[in-house]
């Protein structure tokens, strides 16, 4: 079978396989990304859009040093895609909030941020403010707001405009994105490189793979002999008509849009491949939102959805290496579009396994193995 | 200048109300939605856009979200789900509207 004309093929055409299909087409590869459908669970069209470091890797230094490493390149990555595409992110990383309104959440959440601040030492910081001088710097925020922690590196991007941006990038450098292109199936082929077949039957070569599928992924990877496991975790959003001004702030739970509209959102539910929403969460999401900004009250809510996150086992990110074929890479992660940045150029280094390469061990699955073991 | 309807007013006789639109008052058969008596009294825009554009009501189902309208003081509200009421105070919205519900201009 025709090995095809790509050095590498990229199984999924989301944010987190666009972003490592454009790493590796600067590297100077020739790239294919396969695409599923719109019938798919496409994270990558329902997310929140957080550019956010904020208590990631409390519990696991790996992670908080990766995420901070994000962040930090989050600018240049921007312009980079504005100088190929000529699209604007609306990235803005002026610092994000996380309102309270248990005291026992609140303590917990802040001692998180003194572990994730051990780890990163000079390289974060972050404050812990009681409600009440919440309220003398921000007197919009209600009364049941018992505090909030604020950290300045934090900021948000227009999602779906990444989403468009990524893949004007992966064309103008060459790339091919295939739409409709779902994988079904994989296998390593006899005379090396991999067979795969699409949802609609046809069989496809390919050199290299990297598995960047998602939830869609799950079946692949265990064609595959890796040993992660992805599980859906459903969140429910809302978004409101636009306002003409600016919210006094940014949280994980609470952002506006660059258009004007308000999301409002960060429910987690464990209820498999299901991404509809529910009308009881949907409630508590504009409670919790009219508690923390108690104007909110008669903004209308337009739309809502569910979407799908993409979970490890540990909630980390999944680097990894076929122990059985050569040639074929896992990536997958929750927070795809944070990570964009690294997927986009280092990442790369790492697939070709290049002596500039980061040391992403700390993310390989044989940390699932060990933890069963303990 | 009024810009004459586009629309035809059906013939059927039926007990007309009276509202107001930028404080000019306006007949309208009663039953209709809010949209329906706007494009029916006039072919000028019922509202400008966030970016100043003109704009009316396009879908007629709940959908465009062309047809906002400030009813009764309330901002952005959709003229095609809302059945037009005796003495309603109707205003083109201009804009988007502000947090406090005030307009944005």
């Amino acid at each position: 079978m025709a090995r095809g004309t790509s050095d590498i093929t990229v199984i999924g055409g989301g944010v987190v396989g666009l972003a490592t299909a454009l790493g590796l087409l600067r590297a100077g590869r020739r790239v294919t990304v396969l695409d599923g459908s719109d019938s798919d669970f496409r994270a990558s069209q329902g997310n929140f859009g957080l550019v956010w470091l904020q208590g990631k890797g409390a519990g696991f230094a790996p992670y908080a040093a990766w995420t901070r490493d994000a962040v930090a390149a989050w600018p240049g990555f921007a312009a980079t895609l504005g100088d190929l595409t000529g699209l604007d992110l609306a990235l803005d990383q002026s610092g994000g909030f996380e309102f309270f309104t248990d005291p026992a959440e609140f303590q917990d959440f802040a001692a998180a941020l003194e572990r994730q601040q051990a780890h990163l030492g000079n390289r974060f910081t972050h404050e812990v403010i009681d409600g009440d001088d919440l309220r003398r710097s921000h007197p919009q925020i209600g009364p049941d707001v018992v505090g909030a922690t604020f950290c300045p590196l934090d900021g948000h991007v227009n999602p779906l405009r990444l989403l468009r941006a990524l893949r004007a990038a992966v064309r103008s450098l060459g790339g091919h994105i295939r739409a409709d292109a779902g994988v079904r199936g994989i296998a390593a082929a006899s005379g090396g490189g991999f067979d795969l077949t699409l949802h609609t039957g046809e069989t496809l070569g390919a050199a290299r793979v990297v598995l960047c599928a998602g939830l869609g992924g799950a079946d692949l990877a265990a064609e595959l002999g890796f040993a992660t496991r992805v599980r859906p975790q459903r969140g429910e959003l809302l978004i409101t008509e636009k306002l003409g001004e600016r919210l006094p702030f940014l949280s994980s739970t609470i952002r506006q849009v660059d258009e004007g509209g308000v999301q409002i959102g960060g429910t987690k539910a464990e209820v498999g491949p299901d991404d509809r929403e529910t009308l009881d969460v949907m409630a508590g999401l504009a409670r919790h939102a009219v508690k923390v900004l108690p104007a909110l009250a008669d903004v209308r809510v337009v739309r809502a959805w569910g979407a799908l996150r993409v979970m490890t086992p540990d909630g980390y990110p999944v680097y990894a290496r076929s122990p059985r074929h050569p040639g074929a890479c896992l990536v997958t992660c929750h927070s795809g579009i944070t990570l964009a940045p690294l997927h986009a150029s280092v990442l790369a280094d790492w697939i070709e396994n290049t002596e500039t390469a980061p040391d992403l061990e700390a993310f390989d699955e044989n940390r699932f193995a060990l933890s069963d073991a303990a | 200048m009024k810009i004459a309807s586009r629309f035809l007013t059906r013939p059927d006789a039926v007990r007309t109300v009276m509202v107001s639109l930028d404080g000019e008052p306006v007949a309208a058969r009663a039953g209709d939605s809010v949209a329906a008596a706007l494009l029916a009294h006039s072919g000028d825009a019922s509202r400008q856009s966030g970016k100043g554009a003109p704009r009316t009501a396009f879908c007629m189902m709940g959908i465009c979200f062309d047809c906002l309208v400030e009813v009764d003081g309330q901002p952005n509200c959709q003229g095609c789900m809302i059945t037009v009421r005796d003495g309603m105070v109707l205003r083109r919205q201009r804009g988007l509207r502000k947090l406090d519900g005030s307009a944005n201009a």
